[in-house]
């Protein structure tokens, strides 16, 4: 992998080649038989190798929820902590030992919910976290409530009539908090999902990742559209850096700004308009296009929703600036000095 | 006994006037919260430590931060007790009140006994402000004062004259009436002048015009003592001579001893200090401290919750930091869940909770001990918490450092409970030599600890030492070290997820036995007339119940005291100390927290004398309830 991300080099490397059985624990996995949760695990610990770290030096943290348990299984460092809180848990950790390469992992209620104050903090802050949000837009764990991302209306156990609230758009959430960089991906696509997560262990500073995820018990089939490949051609948009955004059958759907508003629309790519298909930037200093393509989705049916890297950008990371506190505190004032800092300036003797 | 510091300018001339000798003396200034009443106490303290003096000082401040001018809910007050002999607490009734203007006089003098000296500033005793708070006629022309001494003295028309050649504003001018009244106190009590010029200089670094009317209205405040024919009299209190051993000291508050305490604790660990917090009030100059002194590797971290404060400094703490977080009550009850996990987790972690008045906001700036049973209790499940309480200011040093050394020793959590009392108050403190404190270092885990009956050689996480049961504490980057901890129940020595019965019931009482078998000094009982009641109490009442139990002794009356500063596990001899005594008494700034825990654990008719009305007990009403307990 290209080593763009200079904050890696902190953390040591493998001494031998790993392969994919070095990051499998002797856990047995308990999710249900047929949950996305295992493609994403396996993608994981497929591509782990290939970052080349020290697995000693690699921390798996996670909340509470399905998706929570992924730390038991990988043959790293891990914290299956409290409902919401691994983002905190994980900072604290990041922040004071940039030797190690710190992962959240997350999902819709743990990350949206309970938790939503320290993802939108982390986010702003910039630590040096990478955070995978297993998106399953229902709530598995205390068996099918309805969950911050689910669709208006929804009918579970919780909400026999419908649910009443307004789901969050995740990706349009993290832009919104200031994140650096926000992708989004599908469980089902391995490779699509190995590329978005080596971006993500590239980029300093926080990433989030969203990861469609299906819980075939609870909300089977909530991501179908990306999974049959006549209905995925026409519905997702896969964003790649410096290529045009266009999609749907021999690319003949495209994206255009629209001059009056500022705004973005799907539209039919013709002669006439090829010039205007608006072309993928993810670096972009302003998150305003990012944000409004995050807004092409449709939040029922998921159509015209973006895939793969929308913002990566490059800002201050937390962790970075910190110790360079403390290093232009030692500069400044020298090491510090417990019997000078005890004595203090206004003290007196008692001499017998 | 010598002093380092110059006693007085050597122009004084107090031959001209009465000086009287007396050995201790209670001043409290009081003004408006903009006032700068904090500010001119801090200074006489500083002035009064380096004379020598014992002392012990209450800040007591409302918490808004400038409540409107002139009305009683804006009322700020510094009260200072200080003597020629070891003193215990701030006094409970001022020998002398300065008041600023009408609401200050009005909310005080309830407190101030009669035959005590007034200084009024009569600039302020004009209509609207005495109608502000109810007097509707001027209380120094009405004779309401009259069992006090009143010095009447214009205290702001005197600063703007004083300063005239300043060429200030007269809103600029007058602002500095708190330094003429402190110039006028240190007349009258004999005060070192020089640490109050060069602090009011560095104060005003940047503003060397200022800085120089402050010194002249605080010269002009002297001045005027020395003149004006209404102070005949000036006080001489000598230093304390036989009140300290040999030694340096330094005047100190609890939150500055604490934060020293922590950074200390650091030291001496060899472990870099991580603090996570959220500002509250009276916790947050810890963060402040701290965050000043990142030359020595500390880490501070202001996080957007309580909840996320605590999160932070316990994944520092599974990275090898030494970790604390701190707060007060309010904040201890969002962190609960967290400390569960700690306690799950078995990581070292400090958790500092500066106690305030409550249920829920309470009163942020007023003091309270009714947080132990949150701090013993408050969590769910079987989640037992060691809780360590300092009992003075200067003792918030030693107490963080035993704190961090019960974490460390033993992999968890642990309370340190001080108090609004404490975390402002401040005393003299001998300031410790370096290598008498003490050895924290703790050894990470390197290695395997277990051989598997096939040989094979493994670590497991929750196999504990077994003098302490701590489990070993094994840092990510160790290599081979790799394990997964969390909240779910975990096997013992594996660590890996269980739900196994007998499994779950072993754990919850090796967690426990864990906590009961920390290692805690036996408890020193103070009992030289084999008494028949004992006083026990804990945390920042030790001072106000020394200076009563002292008082009854005086009288001829015997009674014995013990002050625990381990709450949980309680010192080994507690059980047969209690046993000793016919009646045991508990004054608790709570509803009988103490008490409750003594009477459950002992089977002792513990009786308790509380007090919560956001203050320190006053030595002279604790002295009369515990008469009353020896009577009983």
């Amino acid at each position: 992998m290209p080593e763009t991300n200079e904050l890696l080099q902190l953390v040591p490397k493998a001494e031998a080649k790993q392969t994919m059985k070095d990051f499998k624990s002797d856990q047995e996995v308990r999710w249900c038989p047929g949950c996305g949760d295992y493609a994403v695990l396996a993608a994981v610990q497929g591509f782990m190798p290939d970052l080349g770290l020290a697995k000693e030096n690699i921390v798996f943290i996670s909340g509470i929820g399905c998706s929570s348990r992924f730390p038991y299984y990988m043959n790293t460092y891990g914290m299956h902590s409290i409902h919401g809180r691994a983002p905190s848990i994980a900072t604290g950790l990041a922040t004071s030992r940039r030797d190690l390469s710190v992962w959240v992992v997350t999902g819709d209620g743990d990350a949206l919910s309970i938790g939503g104050n320290h993802l939108i903090h982390a986010l702003r802050r910039n630590v040096n976290l990478k955070i995978l949000l297993f998106n399953n837009r229902i709530y598995g764990l205390t068996k099918g409530q309805y969950s911050p991302t689910s669709e208006l209306g929804k009918i579970t156990k919780s909400t026999p009539m419908g649910s009443l609230d307004a789901p969050f758009n995740p990706v349009s959430l993290a832009i919104g908090a200031e994140a650096s960089f926000v992708a989004r991906t599908v469980d089902s696509d391995r490779k699509h999902l190995t590329s978005v997560l080596r971006a993500a262990a590239d980029h300093p500073g926080t990433a989030l990742v969203e990861i469609y995820q299906n819980c075939n018990i609870f909300n089977d089939g909530a991501f179908e559209v990306f999974k049959d490949k006549d209905q995925a051609q026409e519905a997702v948009i896969r964003l790649e850096h410096g290529q045009p955004i266009i999609f749907g059958t021999d690319g003949a759907k495209g994206v255009v700004r629209d001059s009056l508003t500022g705004d973005l629309n799907v539209v039919a790519v013709t002669e006439d308009n090829k010039a205007q298909i608006l072309v993928h930037d993810a670096h972009a200093p302003s998150p305003t296009t990012a944000f409004a393509l995050s807004r092409l989705a449709d939040a029922d049916t998921l159509h015209h929703t973006p895939i793969g890297v929308l913002r990566s950008v490059e800002r201050p990371v937390y962790d970075t600036t910190m110790a360079d506190q403390l290093d232009t505190a030692v500069e400044r004032h020298g090491k510090g000095d417990l019997a000078a800092l005890l004595a203090g300036n206004d003290n007196w003797t008692v001499v017998g | 006994m010598s002093v380092v510091n110059d006693i007085a300018p050597a122009d004084l001339r107090l031959g001209l006037k009465e000086v009287r000798s007396v050995d201790r003396v209670v001043i409290r200034f009081a003004g408006d919260s903009g006032d700068g009443m904090q500010l001119t106490g801090d200074r006489f303290t500083s002035e009064t430590a380096s004379f020598g003096n014992d002392l012990s000082t209450l800040p007591n401040f409302p918490a808004e931060i400038r409540a409107p001018a002139g009305t009683l809910p804006g009322v700020s007050s510094f009260q200072l007790h200080f003597a020629d002999h070891d003193i215990l607490t701030p006094g409970d009734a001022p020998n002398v009140l300065v008041a600023m203007n009408p609401a200050a006089l009005k909310a005080n003098i309830g407190d101030v006994p009669r035959g005590a000296e007034i200084i009024v500033n009569t600039d302020e005793f004009t209509k609207r402000p005495m109608a502000k708070v109810g007097y509707e006629t001027n209380p120094l022309e009405d004779g309401s004062l009259e069992a006090y001494n009143v010095h009447p003295v214009p205290l702001t028309t005197l600063t703007i004259e004083a300063l005239k050649e300043f060429g200030l504003s007269r809103k600029e001018a007058e602002r500095s009436k708190n330094m003429f009244a402190l110039g006028l106190l240190s007349w009258m009590y004999h005060r070192p002048t020089e640490g109050t010029e060069t602090f009011l200089r560095a104060k005003f670094a940047k503003k060397p015009q200022i800085a120089e009317a402050n010194v002249a209205a605080y010269r002009a405040g002297w001045n005027f003592g020395e003149t004006t024919e209404d102070f005949a009299v000036s006080y001489e209190v000598a230093p304390a001579s036989q009140a300290f051993p040999t030694g340096t000291y330094r005047n100190i508050s609890g939150n500055l001893a604490l934060s020293y305490g922590l950074i200390a604790a650091g030291r001496q660990a060899d472990l870099p200090l991580y603090l996570g917090s959220y500002p509250i009030t009276p916790a947050s100059d810890i963060l402040h401290e701290l965050s000043k002194h990142k030359n020595f590797g500390v880490r501070t971290f202001q996080a957007e919750d309580e909840i996320a404060g605590i999160g932070a400094a316990l994944g520092a703490a599974f990275g090898g930091s030494l970790a604390v977080t701190t707060t007060s009550g309010p904040g201890v009850a969002l962190k609960s869940e967290t400390i569960g996990l700690a306690v799950s987790l078995e990581l070292p972690l400090l958790i500092v909770d500066i106690q305030r008045g409550g249920p829920s906001t309470g009163l942020p700036t007023k003091t309270e001990q009714a947080d132990l049973l949150q701090a013993m209790y408050g969590r769910n499940g079987e989640a037992p918490v060691p809780i360590v309480a300092p009992r003075t200011p200067a003792d918030c040093f030693d107490a963080a450092m035993d704190a961090a050394r019960i974490a460390l020793t033993y992999r968890t959590p642990v309370f340190l409970l001080s108090d609004g009392y404490l975390a402002n108050g401040s005393e003299p403190w001998r300031i410790p030599e370096l290598d008498q404190l003490p050895d924290l270092r703790v050894q990470f885990a390197h290695g395997p600890n277990h051989e598997l009956a096939d040989g094979t050689e493994v670590f497991w996480p929750y196999k504990r030492d077994p003098q302490t049961l701590a489990r070993p504490w094994a840092v990510p980057g160790t290599p081979g070290l790799e394990h997964r901890i969390g909240g779910i129940e975990k096997q013992d020595g594996t660590g890996n997820i269980s739900y196994d019965p007998a499994n779950h019931d072993f754990m919850v009482r090796t967690r426990q036995a864990k906590i009961d078998g920390i290692q805690v000094p036996d408890l020193d009982v103070d009992d030289p007339a084999e008494a028949r009641t004992l006083v026990l109490g804990w945390g920042s009442t030790y001072g106000p119940i020394t200076a009563a139990v002292r008082r009854l002794r005086a009288s001829g009356r015997s009674i014995a005291q013990a002050h625990l500063r381990h709450l949980n596990p309680f010192p080994r001899n507690l059980g047969e100390v209690l046993a000793r005594y016919d009646r045991v008494v508990v004054p608790e700034m709570n509803l009988g927290q103490l008490a409750t825990l003594i009477r459950a654990k002992y089977l002792v008719d513990a009786h308790s004398y509380n007090q919560v009305n956001g203050m320190p007990f006053k030595a002279e009403q604790l002295a009369t309830a515990l008469e009353e307990a020896i009577d009983a």
